[in-house]
């Protein structure tokens, strides 16, 4: 079995060690035998959505979003069809706006993908804070770090987790992030998979059941270490030891 | 109000003797309370300098460089005011002022060396207007607290503009930092290094890819490290400015060697990011009128005791704690440590404390893989993110000992290591570690 991951333009899109998120990917199918590459393209690379089992759009400045996002119409039409077609996608804070309608900034709108109906919009200030949130998808909370000054509405769509501590999407509706098809958007980095080794399976299960066209039995791995990183930040910031 | 300026520095004085004498940092504590006192006592003390005010700006290297600028103007027989302990944020630049001011409210003093946060420069410059401004790099740093260099460089650029006087000495292998300080419009100096010295093969994370003027991707001849090298644009023709203080025949090993103008500099460092800190001194006395030709001897005495590479032996054990705060810093902490081919141990502190940066996602993007070497016998991850820590080290695949208290870690690594220990530490760490050391050093007598 083998796994390729696409990194979207980490030459602009690379805040929040958005590299440990690729690193997770690697390692955890690597520990399990399954061959794994990571293509990274530059703005200017063609890519080829047909070849690639997992999508990760990271975060950037507004500034660098900018600078993306005219590029990105050039390939909307081929990575909605990869989305469409169930292919798998974790985007990531500037990434997560991006799979939108738009962003809305004081300094002008960024179109975004329109892979995902949600949209964005700046609001009054930054939304900074450790983050923990409950997943219907897993048993262990998803922890990290929020650090966004935009206010996504996600619509109809289902949220990926619950806010237990920190803003989430907009600061007020208590949820946190999107799932659409297999398609993962969230604000959270820290980075996002190394502690939330669940999800970073869910990810790897779900590309390889859509590649090999049956469902995936993943190996376990020792995530003691995973375990204890997850359960710090949880214990911490929601369930406070006495 | 000369009444208000003398209550002020007289508590300010008592604030900062007592802490003290009670062994607490009360540098800001002084700062807090003369301000409460006297509003404008930062315009009135630094007023009275008689020559010239410095400030030094930017993410890496300003402790060093500023102190190492304090130390060179005063080996030129001058008196100088300095905010050595790196407190640089408002309180802590009062504070030297106030503590450096006699018991009349006056200053005696030729010069003001003041690091400055940059965030913190819109309280200082307008205050202090100073003379020079001492530019040494921009990386990520903290973005939980500037968003990103993005809005630093805004904050920078505004307060630039509101002392045009000012002259800028700018490391022009920095294309953030040049490219500051030509868009500014106020003068400037550059120094740098204008040949490769390292190895740079590594994957780091290079900042400011794009051109700041038009937004295409820039062209580098080569990097020094992060983005640190010879870039132009090929667009717009930004590019590297003309070096007036240029670094040439640069060795790093056990110490720094290099010729700048006519003189050769040799300094008992390690890290070859040092040596833009020492440029940066020297470029800094120099565009101050001094020959400097007391500099090497400066160098050579030059020991700040601030856990910057500071050296300890206890038990027989040598230890080097070095402060590693940011992706960049890091990585050229790691380099240093790995120009020692010895076995050696290894600590990692990490905290997460408001003053370190809540968000510790940084430690993702550091080049951590580079100590994957048979030289390093042990790492141990300590306090208060070890679990962050020890999982980016799994990551790369290297195992490491969790010991969430640094006093017992550094006690098993004296104990049962290989006698040669590297202790690297963020932010609000360093105190206490470097206290830790400092009392461990004293029980061997």
């Amino acid at each position: 079995m083998n796994i390729t991951i696409g990194h979207l333009y980490p030459d602009l899109l690379n805040l929040y060690g958005d590299r440990g998120n690729i690193q997770c990917l690697m390692k955890r199918c690597q520990w399990r035998g399954i061959q794994a590459e990571t293509i990274a393209y530059e703005l200017d690379d063609p890519i080829d959505f047909s070849c690639l089992d997992i999508v990760l759009l990271g975060g950037g400045s507004d500034r660098e979003q900018m600078l993306v996002c005219e590029k990105l119409k050039e390939i909307q039409k081929d990575f909605k069809e990869y989305v469409e077609q169930d292919g798998v996608v974790i985007a990531i804070c500037g990434g997560f706006q991006l799979l939108g309608n738009y962003y809305k900034t004081d300094n002008g709108t960024i179109t975004g993908l329109e892979l995902v109906d949600l949209q964005t919009e700046q609001g009054d200030g930054r939304l900074i804070s450790n983050i923990v949130l409950k997943s219907e998808l897993f048993d262990m909370p998803i922890v990290g770090f929020e650090n966004h000054g935009g206010r996504t509405c996600i619509n109809g769509n289902k949220p990926l987790g619950k806010v237990l501590y920190g803003s989430g999407n907009d600061g007020q509706s208590g949820y946190e992030g999107v799932i659409y098809k297999n398609v993962i958007g969230t604000y959270l980095h820290g980075p996002l998979l190394p502690k939330n080794p669940q999800l970073a399976d869910w990810l790897i299960s779900r590309a390889l059941e859509k590649k090999y066209g049956k469902p995936a039995e993943l190996a376990p791995l020792d995530d003691s270490q995973e375990k204890e990183a997850n359960d710090y930040v949880y214990h911490r910031f929601v369930k406070k030891d006495v | 109000m000369k009444i208000r300026r003398i209550a002020a520095v007289w508590a300010a004085k008592t604030v900062g003797y007592t802490c003290k004498k009670l062994g607490r940092q009360g540098v800001t504590w002084a700062g807090k309370i003369a301000l409460k006192l006297c509003p404008s006592i930062l315009e009135e003390l630094s007023a009275q300098v008689r020559d010239k005010i410095f400030v030094v700006c930017g993410t890496n290297g300003k402790t060093t460089t500023n102190n190492m600028l304090c130390a060179a103007l005063e080996a030129e027989g001058k008196k100088v005011i300095c905010n050595h302990t790196g407190s640089n944020m408002l309180n802590g630049v009062v504070a030297a002022f106030v503590l450096g001011a006699k018991w009349n409210g006056r200053l005696d003093a030729d010069y003001a060396c003041i690091e400055a946060d940059e965030a913190s420069t819109r309280y200082i410059f307008p205050a202090i207007k100073p003379d020079y401004m001492v530019m040494t790099n921009l990386f990520r740093d903290q973005l939980d607290r500037y968003g990103e260099i993005d809005t630093t460089m805004n904050i920078l650029e505004e307060m630039i503009r509101k002392v045009p006087k000012m002259q800028i000495i700018v490391n022009g292998d920095d294309a953030l930092s040049a490219y500051l300080a030509m868009d500014s419009g106020n003068s400037f100096i550059t120094y740098g290094i204008s040949s490769p010295v390292m190895k740079n093969e590594t994957n780091e994370i290079r900042e400011g890819r794009f051109c700041k003027r038009c937004g295409e991707r820039l062209q580098y001849s080569f990097y020094h490290y992060s983005q640190l090298g010879d870039y132009r644009c090929p667009e717009c023709g930004f590019e590297r400015p003309p070096i007036d203080y240029d670094a040439r025949d640069v060795k790093v090993g056990d110490q720094l060697c290099f010729t700048v103008e006519d003189k050769h500099i040799v300094a008992n460092y390690k890290g070859f990011y040092n040596v833009y800190n020492i440029l940066a001194a020297y470029a800094g006395v120099r565009t101050a009128g001094f020959a400097a030709d007391r500099f090497n001897d400066m160098l050579r005495g030059f020991n700040p005791e601030n856990g910057r590479m500071e050296q300890f032996r206890i038990k027989g054990t040598g230890i080097v704690l070095n402060l590693a705060k940011n992706p960049a810093g890091f990585n050229q902490n790691i380099s240093a440590v790995m120009q020692d081919k010895a076995p050696k141990d290894l600590i990692i502190a990490i905290n997460d404390n408001a003053q370190d940066g809540i968000d510790i996602s940084w430690l993702w993007d550091v080049d951590f893989d580079l100590f994957q070497d048979e030289s390093i016998r042990s790492i141990t991850v300590s306090g208060i993110r070890c679990q962050d820590m020890r999982l980016r080290l799994k990551y790369v695949d290297i195992p490491s000992k969790l010991e969430e208290d640094v006093e017992k870690a550094i006690r098993s690594c004296i104990d049962n290591g290989t006698g040669n220990l590297y202790v690297l530490v963020n932010y609000t760490a360093l105190f206490s570690t470097r206290n830790i050391l400092k009392k461990l050093e004293g029980e061997k007598a």
